[in-house]
């Protein structure tokens, strides 16, 4: 029973993080109905960012502060310059372009940083909250951060106007472009919202996978995996899906078919809901018009 | 100098041109008809104006080029369109529309007294505020549409055939609304429609157009007037 | 085929059969490489450039043809010349299979359905159960096969790298004449108008789901063949040679090589061959960083690839010719 409970707080841990990638998804699916492909390296990128800030010296919740703002301002130009371009380009292209800029960041990163595993510190203390045996203080506090950033992005799209200006983007670009919103630079806003929420995975994860340039590959399929679970168009859904891939993948880990196998759970999942239920549980159902 | 003036204005849906050249001008405080059989032309003017389809021509709004610009850029030199289908942001609130409506303009204050001066013409949209606007009725929606376009407080309000689907008694009322909004608060309307008795009785000017060209325009009141236009034209 | 074109192949041929005995052994390793990794891009190109279905997991193919290769070789002791149908029997069945629920993705759900596929293969590749047959994390290290008999009595020497060379090349020829009769006539045309008009198409009478499925099952066939055949040359599979960045270099290779084209398929295999050749001198990164731009300035500035600018060349050097 305690070996359970462990598994499904480490879960729930490890399922924030995949709920954070899965919303960062989502938020760029939502106003450009395309899947982001480099995710992933982008908060890689970010997250080694923040591991040279640290390194520098800095303090680490500025360095969480700072690379928060950088990974913004980079998902900002990556849409403005590289995925601007070709927004109605045939999909080919476009996945193409998503694939370059994935193995340009993975490339940069071990360039600039070597390809040698690195470790990254956790803001949280390394004793267990009072002594438990279910989980540590680092996953903890992750679960905690996830939150607190859910918290802070609903919080903007509910009730700020840029935020509502966001949705009705998503919702129907023309009409929003009849009321005068700048339709482009909302798209740009979202890549950088997508990227901050995503370092702040990257980092959230990092001390526990280590740093190394490949960290996120199987990260990011579990967030596709929870994304198109809860819907790839419902953000409310890619959290839910991404808590629930985090506990899945450590029970089917450890009591069915193995540690090893388990980013087939994700493949699994992937297949699955896009064959059965491809809104996923809290998408909405798209009618293709011919 | 008129507040809107076109000249020959071409369109074309990909490789299909609709607009073949069309001239008009409106007059700042003047409300004009557009009217034509279906195809014709009507709505495609309407979104060549707004920078939505594919345009030529020269089109200038208080003395400014706005063709080929685009379509937000117009909207923010103060043109407001609402356009056929109502493009009401459907899975938003009532509030949250109306709010959208404003959205480019910074003077809080005045936003929220035009608010209330909607709810003045709309009362029915105060009671529905806090429900999703894609769950009002035809007439509520199309109300809403209007509302969130005065919410611009545009210099220009464009129609795109707001009686459409409404009862007549609603269609009345919001003629009516429109004649009030004109007069009191100094906008200019270019009203699309089908219903051509209506928007005659309504309009300053009216232009025909029919196959993308315009084969009519004069006062309004003489081409209600004319016995021999109604009958071939406007079919009554 | 045209006069021309027919001469421009026999010259290619002839000096395809000439190079082994003039480069090093190494380089002929190369070499041998590049007609292996042209199946596998000639494999991607009919799904995804003729047919239009993007797969960014093409690389799990490759490592099921592999790893046939390498079992049938070394725990069933098969000679290495039949693992190549062999391993292109059960890609060919594999592709099929993973054709048919792929019907109902399009465009970028099928690409994310691949990419998973392409990022979960290692990983299945090492699962322990598998070990007995897989050899798990170690791999499966393969005989180098020798030259036959036959070659020696008729005088001919040849050392077993060229050998493997020869057998790729005459492996590479008949899968790229069956290619080219497939993709000029009535299917290739299919696959076309499936990609480019699919409503239209199935509106004409073409069997869209039989198609797409078979073009599935086919380019997993070829991807297959050359797992196997680049097993055999290479001596050795293990999981981590098959990552998902195995997918993305077969993406490299049609998008420079070109497109909805057999020849693309060999100028791209040179390019990924020996691109990371040259630039591993630079750095361990470079090959990637160099693969990346060359993605982005081939969308923009040569969509159609090596095969269609030097399509062009030939055009504009015709006209001048002809004037």
């Amino acid at each position: 029973m305690d070996a359970f409970i462990h598994q499904v707080l480490s879960g729930l841990a490890t399922g924030g993080i995949y709920a954070s990638l899965a919303l960062a998804l989502v938020m760029i699916y939502q106003v450009t109905h395309l899947v982001n492909f480099a995710q992933g390296e982008m908060a890689m990128f970010s997250t080694y960012a923040a591991w040279s800030l640290i390194n520098a010296g800095m303090g680490y919740w500025p360095a969480f502060l700072l690379t928060v703002l950088l990974a913004f301002a980079l998902g900002v130009v990556i849409e403005r310059v590289v995925i601007r371009p070709v927004e109605n380009a045939p999909v080919l292209a476009i996945v193409v372009i998503f694939i370059a800029l994935l193995v340009i960041l993975n490339s940069a990163t071990g360039w600039i940083y070597s390809y040698t595993i690195k470790t990254f510190p956790s803001p949280f203390p390394k004793e267990p909250l009072f002594g438990n045996t279910y989980v540590s203080s680092h996953e903890l506090g992750a679960i905690g951060v996830t939150l607190v950033v859910l918290a802070l992005i609903y919080v903007f799209f509910r009730f700020t106007p840029l935020g509502l200006a966001m949705r009705a983007v998503a919702q129907n670009p023309e009409s929003s472009r009849l009321v005068g919103i700048r339709v482009g630079w909302m798209l740009a806003l979202g890549w950088g919202l997508a990227a901050a929420v995503g370092a702040v995975a990257g980092m959230m994860i990092a001390p526990i996978v280590y740093l190394d340039p490949n960290m996120m590959g199987g990260i990011l399929l579990y967030a596709f995996a929870a994304a198109l679970l809860g819907g790839i168009d419902s953000p409310g859904g890619a959290v839910v899906g991404g808590f629930a891939v985090g506990v899945l993948e450590n029970v089917l880990g450890a009591y069915v078919i193995g540690n090893d196998l388990k980013l087939s759970v994700a493949l699994g999942l992937i297949i699955g809901v896009l064959l059965v239920r491809p809104s996923g549980f809290f998408g909405k159902v798209h009618v293709t018009r011919v | 100098m008129a507040l809107l003036e076109v000249k020959g204005l071409r369109a074309s849906y990909g490789p299909t041109r609709v607009l073949h050249g069309i001239d008009f001008a409106i007059d700042e405080g003047s409300i004009t008809a557009v009217l034509g059989a279906n195809g014709a032309g009507k709505t495609t003017t309407l979104r060549a104006l707004c920078g939505m389809v594919k345009t030529e021509g020269d089109v200038r709004f208080g003395g400014a080029r706005i063709d080929g610009r685009l379509t937000e850029d117009i909207v923010r030199l103060g043109i407001a369109h609402v356009p056929d289908g109502r493009g009401t942001f459907v899975n938003l609130t009532t509030e949250e529309n109306l709010r959208l409506g404003a959205y480019t303009r910074k003077d809080r204050a005045a936003v929220e007294s035009d608010l209330e001066r909607v709810f003045t013409y709309f009362p029915r949209l105060k009671e529905r505020l806090r429900q999703q606007a894609g769950t009002l009725s035809g007439g509520e929606q199309q109300m809403l549409a209007v509302s969130r376009a005065l919410m611009l407080r545009p210099k220009l309000l464009l129609l795109d055939e707001p009686s459409f689907g409404l009862a007549p008694l609603l269609v009345r009322e919001l003629f009516e609304i429109m004649r009030t909004v004109n007069r009191r608060e100094r906008v200019s309307i270019l009203l699309v429609e089908q219903n051509a008795a209506m928007a005659l009785a309504l309009a300053n000017r009216a232009y025909l157009i029919e196959t993308g060209r315009v084969v009519l325009s004069g006062a309004a009141a003489e081409i209600k007037r004319d016995d021999a236009v109604r009958r071939s034209y406007l079919g009554y | 085929m045209t006069r021309r074109a027919s001469i421009g192949v026999a010259v290619l041929i002839a000096i395809a059969c000439v190079l082994p005995f003039v480069v090093s052994n190494y380089r002929t390793f190369q070499l041998t490489l590049v007609l292996v990794y042209a199946i596998a891009l000639l494999g991607l190109n009919i799904l995804t450039g003729y047919n239009g279905q993007i797969s960014l997991g093409h690389g799990a193919f490759y490592a099921i043809g592999a790893y046939s290769a390498a079992v049938l070789m070394d725990r069933l002791g098969a000679p290495y010349w039949a693992t190549i149908p062999a391993a292109g029997a059960v890609c060919l069945v594999a592709g099929f299979l993973f054709g048919l629920p792929a019907l109902r993705l399009e465009g970028l759900y099928l690409a994310l359905a691949t990419f998973a596929l392409g990022v979960s293969m290692p990983q299945l590749l090492k699962y322990h159960h598998l070990e007995k047959w897989t050899g798990g994390v170690q791999g499966i290290v393969i005989a180098k096969p020798e030259p036959p008999a036959f070659l020696r009595e008729a005088g001919l020497q040849m050392n077993p790298d060229q050998w493997l060379y020869f057998f790729a090349l005459a492996v590479a020829a008949m899968m790229f004449v069956l290619g080219w009769n497939l993709l000029r006539g009535r299917v290739g045309r299919a696959l076309i108008a499936i990609r480019d008009q699919h409503i239209a198409a199935e509106a004409m009478g073409i069997n869209n789901a039989l198609y797409k499925s078979l073009a599935f099952g086919v380019s997993a066939m070829y991807t297959g063949v050359a797992g196997a055949l680049g097993a055999i040359a290479v001596q050795y599979v293990a999981p981590d040679s098959f990552t998902i960045f195995l997918s993305l270099v077969f993406l490299v290779g049609i998008v420079v090589g070109g497109l909805a084209s057999i020849s693309g398929a060999l100028y791209g295999a040179l390019f990924i061959q020996f691109v990371p050749n040259v630039a591993d001198e630079i750095s361990k990164a470079a090959p990637w960083a160099i693969f990346g731009l060359f993605l982005i300035g081939f969308v923009y500035l040569m969509p159609s690839g090596v095969a269609g600018a030097v399509r062009m060349l030939l055009v504009r050097l015709m006209r001048k010719g002809a004037k």
